[in-house]
């Protein structure tokens, strides 16, 4: 019974932090363009100009 | 553009016919402010692939002056640049150089879409929620009791609070909002069930009871928020691949003042009596009168008409016409809003009448399944009342049944399907606008067909070149090659290639043809009046388009024979809608002679000639009145009403943009085949709908009796629920799986390369 008083809020602290990352990367835009973010893994990052 | 094959976005081949890049007044009419001098400009770009053609188009425009940043959404296709002062970066040319065409895009359809992000974030509360309870109710039913059994009961009720009140939201303000219009749909019972499991939980929960149903009234919610995602993400993506083709309707018209000075107007600030320069290509922005300038002009897409039509000063010009071959300067009689377009939507609001009545099947079967539900849980309340006396027992019982009819897999038998559907003909090039569209296109008895731009390209073929001189044809083809006259474009794919006939001076007279001289003597190609004007031979050709030919000092040398080229596989289109069932009729714009030739070539019995805009509305509205149900393929402007009065409609992705927009359907390939698969698929869909339900119905039929006799427990409820929803999903996967059994296979399935994937 007294694992269950840490275990359980460990648990749900777990799973809100799981969550909250969601909601935040959802709203930071980074579901907009899911294919783009697929590709641009492969463009070399000193060849960019202008950003 | 070296890196990647074209994809379903790019099979648009004729859009580019005739349209020229818009002017920087245009781009800089359409971008929107950011505030400090800043300005965002929102393009198009179809043919974006791969991260090669992203790094391409950034760090192109990335270079280019004035321009703050650049930034490629793949998934939309689109291109957003930042950028600063006056003088608008020449991007669109930029992108051109790289082989990029490129669309402008109206600013304010960029809002953010709003409904998806709460959908996507109700799931992943609901979601978040029904993972905890699931596990805590899963120890609850492997044996937890007393105090431990309380404490679960208790942390469910609080983490089901944020479910319900985030994601149960849409579901009730729904429920609500159809009460309150006296309507039923099926958030009704969903709702009803939701809050009451929720009620009665917590009052056992307080009661220290044994039954607490939390777990089965969120992870209903997020099961049937998965099935409402899908949709939306569905509808969005059509849409957007609607919204990114380009826009054939004038944004604005350089006007010429009365001392000289030209400004750029938007289109609603143009008053009548402006005078408005057209240079060539060039649509016309509002009604007007030629007051300067001769010139050839593209109708098509206005009156049906497929032979451009030549204009001297004097005479009446419509909104919407492609200026072919020579500047012209209009006076405007009307204003935008009085115009033949404005005449368009007016038409189209009013006949939209006849599909707004459509219920959606999902809302007719809650229309009967909620009252039936409702009522049984009723009487099994009263049966237990009357038998035991027991009034907790009752209750408990008659919300066991509510819980276990809740329809669960009712409301995701529907959407799923249509998802799948949808999904399939988006990979085949065609976008669905909604569910019920699909639905009605299942239903249909009778398909009308505009002629030109429909069941024909609208662009003319020259047909008798097999019987001309080869010589002679060189020499048109070279000539041909300096004009943008579609007949000139007919000719010129004909030019012989390398050896260039060389002309001295070439020069194009709008209205009348082309003029070029070599070594001496002078070859004319354009109309037979003003071409062979020493020839005497009298008489037009017997053909349509017989008008063309080409002379050498003004005898005839060669006769150039036009038709209206067919749309790609248009016969077999025809064929397989009346294999289907389906009456075939073609309604147009155009004369008798170029109808009756097109009917002929495909098997069309039924044909009307020479109508306007309202008159192809009176057919469809008369038909309707017969008891058919109408399917309209349209593209024109003078389509657009007949799309917006027809049962369900179709356009192809050059239609005119508010026909676009009218449309239920818009494919995007050149093959008319989409006509014949979008209903295959409609009906196979619709059958897969119907099984679902009955599916639906007959869990209920079984699960019904047991909860009715008060054997249900929370765990036989979230099993029975489950087991549903899966029965429902697989069986709508089915419709991935089926092949076409007709010859539809056959869609040239060379022409793509991109599968596309639904979130």
């Amino acid at each position: 019974m007294t694992t269950l008083a840490y275990l359980i809020p460990v648990a749900l602290f777990l799973g809100a932090l799981g969550l909250g990352g969601f909601l935040w990367a959802l709203k930071s835009g980074q579901y907009e363009d899911l294919d783009g973010a697929a590709e641009r893994i492969l463009i070399d990052r000193e060849d960019k100009i202008g950003r | 553009m070296s890196c990647c094959a074209p994809g379903a976005e790019m099979a648009l081949d004729l859009v580019n016919t005739g349209s020229v890049l818009p002017s920087s007044q245009e781009i800089r009419l359409a971008s929107r402010s950011l505030g400090d001098d800043l300005r965002q400009t929102d393009l198009s770009v179809p043919t974006v692939h791969c991260a090669a053609c992203i790094e391409a188009i950034e760090t192109a425009l990335g270079m280019l002056d004035q321009v703050e940043s650049t930034r490629v959404n793949l998934s939309t296709k689109r291109v957003a640049v930042r950028w600063r002062g006056n003088q608008v970066p020449p991007f669109v040319a930029a992108l051109g150089r790289l082989g990029y065409e490129a669309h402008l895009f109206d600013p304010e359809v960029d809002n953010k879409d709003k409904t998806l992000s709460e959908l996507i974030r109700a799931v992943a509360v609901a979601g978040f929620a029904a993972g905890n309870i699931m596990l805590l109710s899963v120890s609850v039913w492997s044996g937890a009791e007393g105090a431990t059994r309380d404490l679960f009961h208790w942390l469910s009720a609080l983490i089901a609070i944020p479910a319900l009140a985030f994601a149960g939201g849409i579901f009730f303000r729904s429920a609500w909002n159809a009460l309150r219009h006296g309507r039923m749909n099926m958030d009704v019972p969903i709702a009803v069930g939701v809050s009451l499991a929720y009620a009665m939980s917590l009052y056992e929960t307080i009661n220290h009871g044994d039954h607490a149903y939390f777990d089965a009234s969120v992870s209903l919610l997020f099961f049937l928020l998965i099935g409402r995602t899908l949709d939306h993400v569905m509808r969005e993506r059509a849409r957007t691949a609607v919204k990114g083709l380009s826009q054939l309707a004038v944004r604005g018209a350089m006007v010429l003042r009365g001392d000289g000075a030209r400004d750029y107007l938007p289109v609603g600030e143009i008053e009548p009596g402006m005078l408005l320069l057209i240079a060539a290509g060039e649509r016309i922005p509002v009604d007007g009168k030629v007051s300067r300038g001769t010139s050839d002009l593209d109708c098509s897409l206005v009156s049906g008409e497929s032979t451009p039509r030549s204009v001297a000063p004097g005479e009446a010009v419509q909104a919407g016409v492609l200026n072919l071959t020579g500047p012209l300067t209009i006076g405007a009689t009307a204003a935008a809003k009085d115009s033949f377009l404005a005449e368009m939507v007016r038409l189209m609001e009013a006949a939209e009448g006849g599909r707004a009545h459509y219920r959606r099947i999902a809302d007719r079967v809650s229309a009967l399944y909620a009252p039936v539900v409702h009522l049984t849980a009723f009487v099994t309340f009263l049966g237990w009342m009357a038998a035991t006396g027991d009034w907790h027992r009752a209750t408990t019982i008659a919300i066991a049944v509510l819980i276990i009819t809740c329809p669960c897999a009712l409301g995701l038998a529907v959407p799923i399907v249509q998802v799948v559907a949808a999904r399939r003909l988006f990979e085949n090039g065609i976008m669905v606008k909604d569910g019920s569209a699909m639905e009605r296109l299942a239903t249909i008895d009778t398909a009308v067909f505009d002629k030109t731009g429909t069941l024909t390209l609208g662009q003319p073929r020259l047909v008798n070149a097999g019987s001309m001189d080869p010589g002679m044809l060189a020499v048109a083809g070279d000539m041909a090659a300096h004009s943008r006259h579609p007949f000139s474009r007919a000719i010129a794919g004909f030019a012989a290639p390398g050896a260039r006939h060389k002309f001295d001076t070439v020069t194009e007279h709008p209205g009348f043809g082309i003029e070029a001289t070599d070594a001496g003597s002078t070859w004319r190609l354009g109309r037979r009046g003003w071409a062979g004007w020493k020839a005497r031979t009298g008489g037009e050709g017997k053909h349509g388009y017989g008008g063309t030919v080409l002379t050498k000092d003004g005898l005839i040398v060669a006769t150039f024979n036009f038709e209206d080229a067919l749309r790609a596989d248009a016969g077999l289109a025809i064929k397989l809608l009346s294999d289907a069932g389906v009456s075939v009729q073609m309604l147009s714009g155009d004369t008798a002679g170029a109808c009756g030739e097109a009917a002929e070539m495909l098997g069309i019995e039924d044909f009307v000639p020479c109508l306007l805009p309202s008159g192809k509305v009176e057919r469809i509205e008369t038909l309707a009145k017969d008891g058919h149900k109408v399917l309209m393929v349209g593209d024109g402007l003078n389509d657009t009403p007949a799309l917006s009065a027809a049962h369900v409609s179709i356009a192809p992705a050059t239609a005119a943009d508010i026909g676009r927009y009218a449309a239920d359907f818009v494919f995007l390939r050149e093959s008319l085949l989409a006509v014949p698969l979008a209903l295959d698929v409609s009906r196979k869909a619709g059958h897969l709908i119907r099984q679902n339900i009955a599916i639906a119905i007959v869990y209920n039929a079984v699960a019904v009796p047991i909860a009715i006799l008060g054997h249900v427990t929370p765990l036989i409820a979230a099993i029975a629920m489950s087991a549903s929803s899966l029965l429902v999903i697989g069986n709508a996967l089915r419709l991935q799986s089926s092949r076409p059994s007709s010859p539809v296979k056959n869609v040239r399935r060379d022409r793509r390369s991109d599968i596309t994937k639904l979130a």
